[in-house]
């Protein structure tokens, strides 16, 4: 039956149009400020691009780089985009990772000898229950003192930082370093190379497979399951979920905890898929990047995937770029593309709408 | 006697409706000028208007016989106008001191000067009886000193007519009287007062003249010292054409939902719900009128698990509900039609089809916990939606994207399909179109006529008179008056609603 | 024992260590006490740290740099103010994308302008005032004689006036508790927004400024973290002037207690967890709960 109502509105109107257009809008425009910034330097900005694109998208060794930056975007894109959809924001995907990573590599060094179908799962387990926990702490806190969840995961983030750091300094670390010893050889996931040549000497391995099962499994939870719905209508509308018969406060504690977990799986790659050991400062703010990833893909598991690609391309496109300008400028990129993402919706909305009325305006003419 | 306010010829549009339609209200200076109607009468938007808070698309406004255009409440203040707002504009953690001068304060060597400040505040509170504690922090002290702050807050800036919205809304009687008492004191100060409200023993109490608004619409100006409470009832709600809905008589069988001794004191102390005591028979509507904020909403969330009464019991079929939490009292055989459908009842940012199970999510034939089964859900959508004439007919369509209406009958078609005995509906027609309107209340007497129990609160005296078969008539948090069928006159119901007239502690069970 | 820890180093080395902090905390308490979220503290430090830096470097004179140093941190304040304020966006977002911007874009222009893309060259510090009484112990000395000690101290003192004494103070809490109240009664609530948050932007600055002429140079990411324990301070602190500067020593002892101890028995790293252990309980309500101004982190909607 024709809808009256829908008939009427521009395509460009359209909610989900919209939730595709933004993203592409907002890195569009963030390309095009970092244009100027490659002018600044006397670059043309078309051959920076064009180098960053090629040096990363059209070797296989590039692509393997780029692969091994995305996997960890993406566990931590995932976290972020399964506690929004709770309507919680979580900041806590660094702190998160770190003691998930830290508690594979601590299983892992005293497992040795388990066979590799147990040790393997054993090790994702271990980084779940270590993320899980660490995310725990503030749902539990803003279930039950109202606390905002914002800012006790930046605390916590603080505090896993020292918790490991403690740990590889003083307790589990090889003499003289800061990093554990290395994991049970069953353990470790093989990376690409020992399969097919044209990815040797790129770290990435196969526990970007795992990060991809679980935007699947974070799809099917919030998209499929009752637990999602109840999820998700919390995070819309807690007075609505508080009408339904739907509990709030567990829902909150729920989608911390499983947003942590999710974030602990980041030790998959580092830990089991490339130094097969557990090492102080690993992490170089890929929980943060997780929210930039998150809100690019619009909290959509695919999107988060496909915004990991962009941030895994820029976070490696700034090495093959920094011989003709400083790769700090993918940093900028990424700041941008974040302002731009949560400024578009107002700036887009009005485009759109100035150019349908000026459309109008010449077709009543 | 001059004027001290006029307000010409004002018009007012909100993107949907005309808030205020060529309103002319002339207020004399020194006097006390009530302002009533019914809610959503356009009473307060006029007000705001004056105030600085809307801009008018027509019409003039003259203070004091000069026209003054007025942009913002900065603007109003120069004039000398005083605005108390139903909902006080009150920073909770700020003293009462910070917050009467706020925004002209007094300052020596750039600091606040609070001496002198004080002094001048407490000669003001004194002169007018306004004793207020100028040092305790506003979030620590009662409504009723609250409002005091605020009637304060204008006399400080030295405003000469002062308006007040709802002012006895959340006050004790003997707060109301001590109100009254301020006002006419600052009548005899030569102040001029504008007083919204919709209690007419109030408007004869202490008002010089009196202005109805209808439907955003002047309705009547008339002398207080020369009118009834009756006639401006009268003038109130106006003679309205029933709107007809086929209707049979009611063939009540045994109650089902009997409330007694219900009683709810909020957070802030104020007894909300007060004795209330009813009974809704299977096969009947019980309506439930009154002005909005007089306990309605208390007693559908205490009835309906969201909120916990402080005493008193709710049954249905007998067994107790009264605590439970909304998934209790949905498993023992409630249907809830909230009154706020955006705030509470939908989810507007899902499909029509999750909005189509909210709270029946959880029942086997929709699927396990970790599998939905989205085929009884589409099903389930495409059956509501072509009996209840959802459009669009798209299950997938967004709750946001639905007019008032359609939202409307997601609600009903969620809430009837829960198949239960009884049916609580609030204010089931709320900004819904006419055609919208006319298949919601069949729907209703469909329901009844099947031998549903009928909970109904509307503060739309139409759909009261139409659709009830008894009518209750809540006031202050207390049923006030229980009509045993629906031959009720208007003003009769308007007497009571406005707290004019009062049969008191009669039960709804009567009749 | 006790005695060599609690020298004269040892206050000097805690001063070293509160004044940024106090600076940031005390811009955060603006910022927030006017109701928008200030995450953006982080890259407003090192903004301001990286201009200072570059300013003094060109003119030679640290005066100059230290003017540098606050409209760097104005800057960055600047751009999350319109974010917040204007676009009203999300203020907590805008925060994290403004310090990652602050770490990409100084270290991009650091290697424009020095080819080094972790260190700056040396710069001259800024002059100190004469001490007489403890000439013995001269890095004490200078650090006491640092006039921005002093004028840290002023700030703090100033600003529990300002915030609770003043008709701007007054105002500016007013918009961040209740922007609908002061709206009525004629107060413009963008603007005092603007002001709350520019402040914080001067602070800020300042502290990084700081951080540039105590170590002489600026190296990538130097800010370290100290705008997250500036807001820390800020909520320890129940968003009070006094009680975030009085946080800020104290996580300014237990700091330069850790660096006593370093290498002693007593692991560092749980000395450092303190300032967020501490904000994490006070948040929690059990000493005594911290609330947030009431309308802190909401945009103002004055449509209706």
């Amino acid at each position: 039956m024709a809808d009256p109502v829908k008939s009427k509105r521009h395509w460009l109107e359209h909610p989900a149009t919209q939730n595709f257009l933004i993203p592409i809008f907002a890195v569009i425009l963030s390309f095009a400020v970092g244009a100027i910034f490659i002018l600044i330097v006397g670059q043309n900005p078309f051959q920076v691009y064009s180098v960053l694109f090629s040096e990363t998208l059209g070797t296989s060794y590039g692509v393997g780089q780029l692969l091994f930056k995305t996997t960890p975007l993406i566990f931590a894109g995932l976290s972020v985009a399964i506690c929004f959809k709770g309507g919680l924001f979580n900041i806590g995907a660094e702190g998160q990772l770190q003691i998930g990573a830290f508690m594979t590599a601590l299983v892992g060094m005293y497992t040795v000898g388990v066979p590799a179908f147990l040790e393997i799962p054993l090790l994702v387990l271990a980084g779940m229950v270590g993320g899980g926990i660490w995310g725990f702490i503030p749902g539990y806190l803003k279930a039950k003192t109202g606390a905002h969840e914002v800012i006790n995961t930046i605390m916590l983030n603080f505090i896993a930082a020292a918790l490991v750091s403690f740990f590889v300094t003083n307790l589990f670390n090889v003499p003289a370093t800061v990093h554990t010893p290395d994991i049970a050889p069953t353990g470790r996931i093989p990376r690409f190379d020992t399969i097919f040549s044209s990815f040797s000497g790129s770290p990435v391995n196969f526990s970007i497979l795992i990060a991809v099962l679980a935007a699947v499994a974070v799809w099917y939870y919030v998209d499929k399951t009752r637990y999602g719905y109840e999820l998700r209508v919390v995070g819309l509308n807690s007075k609505a979920a508080e009408y339904g018969g739907i509990s709030v406060s567990k829902n909150i504690i729920l989608s911390m905890t499983i947003g942590g977990a999710i974030a602990g799986l980041v030790g998959t790659n580092y830990v089991m898929g490339y130094k097969y050991y557990f090492e102080e400062g690993f992490s170089t703010g890929t929980g943060f990047m997780g929210i930039a990833v998150a809100l690019l893909g619009n909290n959509n598991p695919f999107g988060v995937i496909l915004a990991a690609l962009l941030f895994g391309m820029l976070e490696y496109g700034g090495l093959v770029i920094n011989t003709m300008v400083p790769k700090e400028l993918v940093s900028i990129l990424q700041a941008i593309v974040i302002i731009f993402v949560i400024s578009s919706n107002k700036i887009f909305r009005k485009i759109v709408v100035n150019f349908l009325k000026k459309r109008t305006l010449r077709v009543n003419d | 006697m001059p004027y001290a306010v006029e307000l010409l010829n004002i018009t007012k549009r909100f993107a949907r409706t005309v808030a205020n339609d060529n309103v002319t209200l002339r207020v004399q200076s020194g006097s006390i000028h009530a302002l009533v109607g019914e809610n959503g009468a356009g009473k307060t938007t006029l007000m705001e208007t004056l105030y600085g808070l809307y801009q008018p698309d027509e019409g003039i406004i003259r203070i004091h016989e000069k026209e003054v255009s007025i942009r913002s409440p900065h603007d109003s203040i120069r004039h000398g106008i005083g605005m108390v707002h139903q909902h006080f504009m009150l920073v909770g953690p700020m003293t009462v001191l910070e917050n009467i001068i706020l925004g002209a304060e007094t300052t020596r060597y750039s600091l606040l000067d609070l001496k002198r400040t004080t002094a001048e505040i407490s000669e003001l509170a004194g002169r007018f009886s306004l004793t207020v504690p100028l040092n305790e922090k506003v979030e620590n002290i009662g409504v009723g000193i609250q409002q005091r702050v605020e009637i304060l807050k204008a006399i400080y800036r030295r405003a000469d007519i002062l308006v007040l919205d709802e002012p006895t809304a959340v006050l004790t009687p003997q707060e109301a009287a001590q109100l009254f008492r301020i006002l006419s004191e600052l009548k005899e100060e030569g102040k001029t007062i504008v007083l919204i409200t919709h209690k007419l023993s109030e408007v004869m109490a202490i008002s010089d003249h009196v202005s109805v608004m209808r439907r955003g619409k002047i309705a009547g100006e008339v002398e207080t010292s020369s009118t009834t409470p009756e006639q401006l009832a009268e003038m109130m709600v106006g003679r309205r054409i029933l709107l007809r809905v086929e209707k049979t008589e009611k063939k009540a069988g045994d109650p089902v939902l009997s409330v007694s001794n219900l009683s709810c004191i909020d957070k802030r102390g104020v007894n909300v719900l007060n004795d209330v005591s009813l009974e809704v028979a299977s096969g009947e509507i019980l309506g439930i009128a009154g002005v909005e904020g007089n306990g309605q909403s208390q007693l559908v969330e205490c009835i309906t698990g969201l909120l916990r009464p402080t005493s008193g019991s709710v049954t249905i079929d007998g067994m107790q509900i009264a605590g439970l939490s909304p998934k209790g009292v949905f498993a023992r055989g409630l249907a809830h039609v909230p009154e706020d459908r955006i705030k509470r009842g939908l989810v507007v940012e899902m499909d029509v089809a999750e909005n189509l199970i909210l709270g029946l999510h959880m029942q086997k034939e929709f699927g396990s916990r970790i599998s939905m089964n989205r085929r009884a859900i589409a099903e389930n959508a495409r059956l509501l939606i072509t009996k209840y004439d959802i459009r669009p007919m798209n299950p997938e369509a967004l709750a946001r994207g639905l007019s008032g209406g359609n939202q409307q009958k997601v609600i009903i078609a969620r809430e009837l399909s829960r198949n239960t005995q009884v049916i609580v509906a609030s204010q089931p027609t709320r900004g819904v179109d006419i055609g919208g309107i006319e298949f919601i209340h069949r729907t209703l007497v469909q329901a009844r006529d099947a031998g549903k129990a009928i909970l109904m609160i509307s503060a739309d005296l139409n759909e009261i008179l139409s659709l009830s078969d008894r009518i209750a008539v809540m006031y202050g948090g207390r049923i006030v008056k229980v009509f045993p069928d629906n031959n009720v006159k208007e003003s009769e119901l308007g007497l009571y609603m406005t707290g004019s007239k009062s049969s008191s502690a009669q039960r709804a069970s009567d009749g | 024992m006790i005695s060599q820890i609690f020298s004269l180093a040892f206050l000097a080395q805690t001063i070293r260590i509160t004044v940024p902090y106090s600076l940031a905390s005390l811009g955060g308490v603006y910022s927030e006490r006017g109701g928008v979220v200030n995450i953006a503290l982080e890259g407003i430090i090192l903004n301001g740290a990286f201009c200072a830096t570059v300013g003094t470097y060109y003119t030679g004179s640290p005066w100059f740099g230290l003017l540098c140093g606050i409209a760097g941190g104005l800057l960055v304040a600047a751009i999350h103010a319109v974010i917040s304020i204007h676009v009203k966006a999300d203020q907590i977002i805008s925060g994290i994308a403004l310090n990652l911007f602050a770490v990409g874009i100084t270290k991009f222009v650091l290697e424009l302008l020095f080819q080094s893309s972790s260190n700056s060259p040396r710069i001259a510090g800024l002059p100190y005032i004469k001490l007489g009484f403890i000439q013995n112990q001269p890095d004490v000395a200078h650090l006491l004689g640092n006039p921005l000690v002093l004028l840290t101290v002023l700030i703090v003192v100033a600003s529990h006036f300002i915030i609770f004494k003043t008709r701007f103070g007054l105002r500016l809490r007013s918009v961040g508790e209740n922007p609908e109240a002061a709206d009525t009664v004629g107060i413009n609530v963008t603007w005092y927004r603007y002001y709350g948050v520019l402040i914080s932007g001067v602070l800020a600055g300042l502290a990084g400024a700081w951080l540039a002429f105590d170590q002489h140079s600026f190296t990538d990411g130097m800010s370290a973290g100290r705008g997250y324990i500036a807001l820390a301070a800020m909520i320890v602190g129940k968003w009070n002037p006094l009680g975030a500067a009085a946080a800020c020593l104290l996580f300014g002892f237990a700091e330069s207690l850790q660096i006593q101890l370093q290498g002693g028995t007593l692991p560092t790293q749980f000395i450092q967890m303190i300032p967020y252990l501490a904000t994490i309980i006070v948040l929690a309500g059990f000493i005594g709960k911290s609330v947030a101004p009431g309308a802190d982190g909401i945009p103002y909607e004055k449509e209706k």
